[in-house]
This record gives structure tokens, sequence and C-alpha cells, in this order.
């Protein structure tokens, strides 16, 4: 569900900003990863940029001791209370652009240094887009979500429109 | 740009997502109390410096979020090699002979 689509058809690429979506972060020693799993019914995974989805409930690895959830409305994921984690609701925190369509790598080119061409559909990263820190999963062949922080929001929109306007002019 | 191996991620990825984060393998000292104004000066300040290679912190800043060391030779700006933060520093005349 897109609350505000820019469609530029030209552009070969569409922009939407998506409604939140209840988010987590979980930082986790490894070592406790498999009571983690078991809790939370679902297979984190140990690769950085490994993403597992179960049900309503998916898991990005972002570094060797860190995840995020996304979960469907009304979810509480939740750990033993024994289990020594930090898992914090960060719903608020990010805003998330859905970028779709057969030029959707070369938009999101403008402000990734990153190869995304080794970024193959179903993994993800950290990275930085226009030098502002995002999550970046590639969700398809030519759909991605890119997530920033709040504060960031207009600049990184802006970015991301001068950039279609551009490919829709050709340039 | 410089291309940078992150040894956490396992992957070559551009400097735009790394800070550098100065001289690797300087220890704090255990007990700062024993130590003359001049020791905790150079402990702070005080770094090798050297034309070639040397020994650095790097943090995959906008990416996995550690730091980790590189090897990397000054004047060339070539990066040798990483690895992860709390290894000993690697034996480079070691390594060069394998390459040999
Ligand atoms: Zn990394």
């Amino acid at each position: 569900m897109t609350t505000h689509d820019r469609e530029f058809r030209a552009a070969g690429v569409t922009v939407g900003e998506l409604a939140p979506r209840l988010r987590f972060s979980l930082r986790l020693r490894p070592d406790n990863l498999p009571q983690a799993r078991l809790a939370l019914g679902l297979d984190l995974p140990e690769k950085i940029g490994g993403l597992v989805t179960a049900g309503q409930r998916r898991a990005l690895c972002l570094g060797p001791d860190e995840w995020m959830l996304d979960c469907a409305e009304g979810d509480r994921p939740a750990l033993p209370a024994g289990l020594p984690h930090a898992l914090v609701e960060v719903t608020d925190r990010e805003v998330t652009w859905r970028i779709s369509g057969p030029r959707a790598a070369e938009l999101l080119s403008i402000g990734i240094a990153r190869d995304l061409a080794a970024l193959s559909p179903g993994k993800g990263c950290r990275t930085a887009f226009g030098s502002v820190q995002a999550v970046l999963l590639r969700e398809g062949e030519d759909s991605f979500t890119l997530s920033v922080w709040r504060s960031f929001a207009s600049h990184v929109a802006g970015l991301l429109a001068i950039g279609q306007r551009e490919l829709a002019c050709g340039l | 740009m410089l291309l940078i191996h992150c040894p956490y991620c396992e992957e070559t990825l551009p400097e735009a997502e790394f800070a550098y984060a100065g001289e690797a393998h300087i220890a704090r000292p255990a007990d700062p109390m024993a130590l003359s104004d001049e020791e905790w000066r150079d402990f702070l300040f005080i770094r090798s410096n050297p034309r070639g290679t040397h020994f650095e912190r790097w943090r995959h800043l906008h990416g996995c979020g550690r730091f980790f060391n590189a090897v990397r030779d000054t004047v060339t700006d070539k990066f040798q090699m990483t690895y992860k933060a709390g290894l000993p520093r690697p034996d480079l005349s070691a390594m060069k002979e394998a390459a040999e």
C-alpha cells in the first residue's frame, strides 16, 4: 500500500512510500542464536545480508550480532527473559520506499556506491544512499525497498525525484 | 574510490561505507595511574605515521558496523589485507614468502 505514489512512466521506475510496518531491531550474541530461532519461529540468518521469512515475520541480518525484524500489525515478537538480548521496536524510526521498474537499479545507483548487480534478489544490506545510512532490500529482480531514518527522508525523497526526472528526460 | 574488503561481511565494498579509525594495535595501558605524563601523552597522541606499510583500524560504519584492521600502504593507498579486530598483527614477511 502506498501513500505518496509518484509515477514517472517514462522514467521506467516508480517510487512509492510504504505505510509503516511493525519493525524491531534485535541484538544478540551468535552463541544464543539457536534459542532465539526457536523462540521467534524464525531461522535467523548468520550470513550478513541474508533474509528469511516465516509467515508474517521477516528477518534481515545486518551485522554479526544484529538483525532487523519486520512483522505484521499486532505481532509482538519476544525472547525469553533469561536470554541476553536487546529487542527494540523501531517502527517509527524509518521511512521506507518501494522502488520498482526496469530501471530501479539505475535510479538507486545515483546514491549508492555499491555494485547493485552483486545484490541478488532476496538479499539486503545496510549501505549509504546519498551519504545517508540506509537499509536496502532487493525484493525482486526489478524491485527494491529502501529505508532511511526519518529525519533524512526529505533529502532522500528529493534525490530520488531528481533521479526519476533525469531518467525520464533521458539524461 | 577505494574498494575495501570487510572481513565480517566477506565482501569488497566502496570506501563510502567505511570510516577510518586511526592506527591499529595500540593497547590501552592496564593501569593508567602508573604512567608518567610523558607515557600517557605517547599513548594518547604519538603514532608511528610510517611511509609505507601501515596497520590501521577501519569501521564498516554504513554496513555491519564492525571495527576491523587493515594493512595499507600509505604511499600507494593499496590495501594489502584486512582482518578481524582482536586478531594479532599479521606476519607480512611470511605472507610475502608464501606468495613467492
Ligand atoms: Zn562489514
